[in-house]
């Protein structure tokens, strides 16, 4: 026989040991360290991609699409806040921090939600002057580590979101590594700079459904009974943590699916830990129906949202609004592939950078170098995110539309079907062309 | 002076009066009747005058102060005078735990024992606890000083960062990253001015100093079983 004319077998990858897996064994083997990155879960999952809307026909009829209204707009805090926010879109912008986010980053979130109607929300290490100045419904986080926490902002704000976990990391707290503490970090998180700063998993002074009832009544006293008053979860146990949400008294809750964005944190973290939206929206509507809460506890849901029908999706699953983070950090100009070059000599692409932790943000917006971060303009920037927003809303009034609604609101899981067996089952809408839902509606 | 009798009057008015003054008041001295363990008595408060509590206090007494003097004759909840950024608060009786969490400024003074997590991720208040401190005091404290003139339970000042910790009596241990550090002159005296200004009854020389090694201020792995 020839030797030579054997065929070869193709060199084949493993899937399970494939080449991402192999280099991060490398990776870890080098530096003894976990990696740490921004942004949210990179794997595919279960998303709103596997719905479809079935649209009006015969036995529903639609409404004309640029003449007949369909409103927009959604009420939060109604529950006891005396000043509840009236927004114009059901789309807020998430928690970020200043100092994961430049200052400018913060003021163009500011700008486009307000040319929008909507809210942006602070993050850990507090409030900046520039957000303040420039959003016209301010939330205000109150995180385990309170970096930043004064009254005086606290009163300032126009509803505040207790912070007990976020769908990146749920349980986890965070790490602003030392690269990104700037002066001005530094100086409003009381620490030292340059030195990594720990964010506390839990919070310093309660404990459990039961404390945090104290703790929200005594922000409703500090604050006169005033402003919303929002409680965040990671989607981990939807139905019971929105249930103790409400039995605590808050006035919003904030659901976070595993696809929403960190500033930091363990890629095995980010990756491994909570679940997808798609699977959370059902249960924390069902904990919300079962205490006859639902539209009375507003409930706003986030990770993944990227256009209208994402929008029109949650909404119909019985979300009162979404947020969105990472897409509003594209439409300010995070991983434009007009820098390439910069990303590339980062070691990395444009659409795949997320070494947000290291500071060095060619777009200028998750980073603390006053020189990069000069370069986004905070105006232009409020721009694109405003004209993002007035899309996902146009997007989703076009959905709303043709399934003859004259409100988001009036959406509803019967104008739903899933693509797959896995979506039917969380979302609990028919597999398209049946009527079958898989799994028991009671089984929580 | 105004009383306001928690008895008959509700504690949401009492706040909703004590937050509706103005920095000029006259009414700057203040008596809460039958405050009953009520929690969140005069939280916010945000000009200087003073509000006596004749009684026990429940969760968060005194919460975010600013400016004004709060005294609370009995003992005091969960997180007393937390996230306090100036004034002062005097606890009687005995603290539960977080008192002073994440405050940034004022004086606590507490003549009795504190609960758990004392001063937990203080960030410039000073606290002068007269009696002793339960675990977990100091933890990530951040910055300020903790006065102890009795003992202090497991775990003092784990993950410290640049706070400054007193104590008199016995560390049952300490946390990560915290360590004995010399009593030099600047420390006795910012000592001799607290225990001054808490009215407490001891000598400087009594005391060790505790803080930061500051070994754990930049993530390392080799420092990983530290955590």
């Amino acid at each position: 026989m020839d030797l030579k004319n054997i065929p070869h077998t193709l060199p084949r990858f493993s899937a399970t040991f494939d080449p991402h897996t192999l280099a991060e064994i490398r990776r870890a083997a080098a530096t003894g360290i976990y990696d740490i990155r921004g942004g949210g879960t990179k794997r595919k999952l279960p998303h709103f991609d596997d719905l479809l809307f079935l649209g009006a026909s015969v036995s529903r009829y639609p409404l004309e699409g640029y003449r007949e209204k369909c409103a927009t707009d959604v009420w939060l805090g109604t529950r006891f806040a005396k000043k509840p926010i009236h927004l114009k879109i059901p789309v807020t912008i998430a928690g970020m921090s200043f100092g994961a986010l430049s200052g400018q980053a913060k003021e163009a979130l500011g700008r486009g939600a307000s040319l929008a109607g909507t809210s942006t929300t602070t993050g850990d290490g507090g409030m900046t002057s520039e957000e303040r100045g420039q959003s016209q419904t301010l939330v205000y986080q109150y995180l385990p580590s309170r970096y930043g926490m004064n009254p005086d902002d606290l009163r300032k704000a126009d509803a505040i979101e207790v912070v007990i976990g976020q769908g990146a990391k749920p349980g986890g707290g965070g790490m602003l590594l030392g690269q990104k503490i700037s002066d001005r970090v530094a100086q409003m998180r009381n620490l030292p700079m340059g030195i990594d700063q720990r964010s506390a998993c839990r919070h310093p002074d309660w404990t459990g459904p039961d404390d945090l009832e104290i703790k929200i009544e005594e922000l409703r006293e500090i604050t006169d009974w005033e402003k919303p008053i929002y409680v965040k979860v990671g989607a981990t146990r939807p139905y019971y943590d929105v249930a103790l949400a409400v039995k605590s008294g808050a006035d919003v809750v904030v659901l976070d699916g595993m696809q929403g964005g960190t500033a930091a944190t363990q890629d095995v973290f980010i990756e491994h830990v909570g679940i997808p939206i798609l699977a959370a929206i059902r249960p924390a509507v069902q904990a919300l129906q079962d205490l006859g809460m639902h539209r009375k506890v507003q409930l706003i849901v986030s990770g993944g949202i990227r256009n209208g029908a994402d929008v029109a999706k949650a909404l119909a699953l019985g979300a009162d609004a979404v947020a969105i983070g990472t897409a509003a950090l594209v439409a300010l100009g995070d991983n434009d592939p007009a820098l390439e070059a910069e990303y590339q000599a980062l070691g990395s692409t444009a659409g795949a950078y997320d070494d947000w932790q290291e500071g060095r943000d060619p777009a200028g917006i998750t980073t603390q170098d006053p020189v990069l971060a000069a370069r986004l303009d905070p105006v232009a920037a409020g721009r694109r995110l405003a004209n993002y927003l007035a899309v996902l809303t146009l997007e989703a009034q076009t959905i709303a539309r043709a399934c003859g609604k004259s409100h988001l609101h009036n959406l509803e899981p019967e104008d739903l079907v899933a693509l797959t067996m896995e979506a039917a089952a969380m979302a609990r809408v028919p597999l398209a062309g049946t009527d079958w839902v898989p799994g028991n509606p009671q089984g929580f | 002076m105004p009383v306001v009798n928690l008895a008959e009057t509700a504690k949401r008015e009492l706040n909703a009066q004590l937050h509706a003054l103005s920095v000029d008041t006259n009414e700057t001295h203040w008596r809460v009747e039958n405050p009953q363990g009520q929690h969140a008595l005069a939280a916010g408060l945000n000009v200087p005058v003073t509000v006596e509590i004749a009684g026990h206090a429940g969760y968060y007494c005194a919460g975010m102060n600013s400016q004004a003097t709060v005294v609370i004759e009995g003992n005091a909840g969960v997180g007393v005078a937390e996230n306090m950024m100036s004034g002062k608060v005097h606890v009687k009786g005995d603290a539960s735990q977080s008192a002073g969490a994440t405050a940034h400024g004022g004086l606590l003074v507490i003549d009795g024992d504190a609960s758990a997590r004392c001063g937990i991720s203080m960030k410039g208040i000073d606290i002068v606890v007269k009696g002793s401190i339960g675990p977990m005091s100091a933890f990530m404290a951040q910055s300020g000083t903790l006065v102890v003139l009795g003992d202090a339970g497991d775990a003092l000042g784990d993950s410290i960062y640049e706070a400054r910790l007193f104590v008199r009596g016995e560390v049952k241990s300490l946390g990560a990253d915290c360590v004995e550090k010399e009593m030099r002159a600047e420390h006795r005296d910012l000592l001799h001015k607290l225990l001054e200004a808490a009215g407490a009854d001891a000598g400087v020389d009594e005391f060790r100093r505790y803080g930061s090694a500051r070994g754990l201020y930049n993530f390392h792995v080799d420092n990983a079983s530290a955590y």
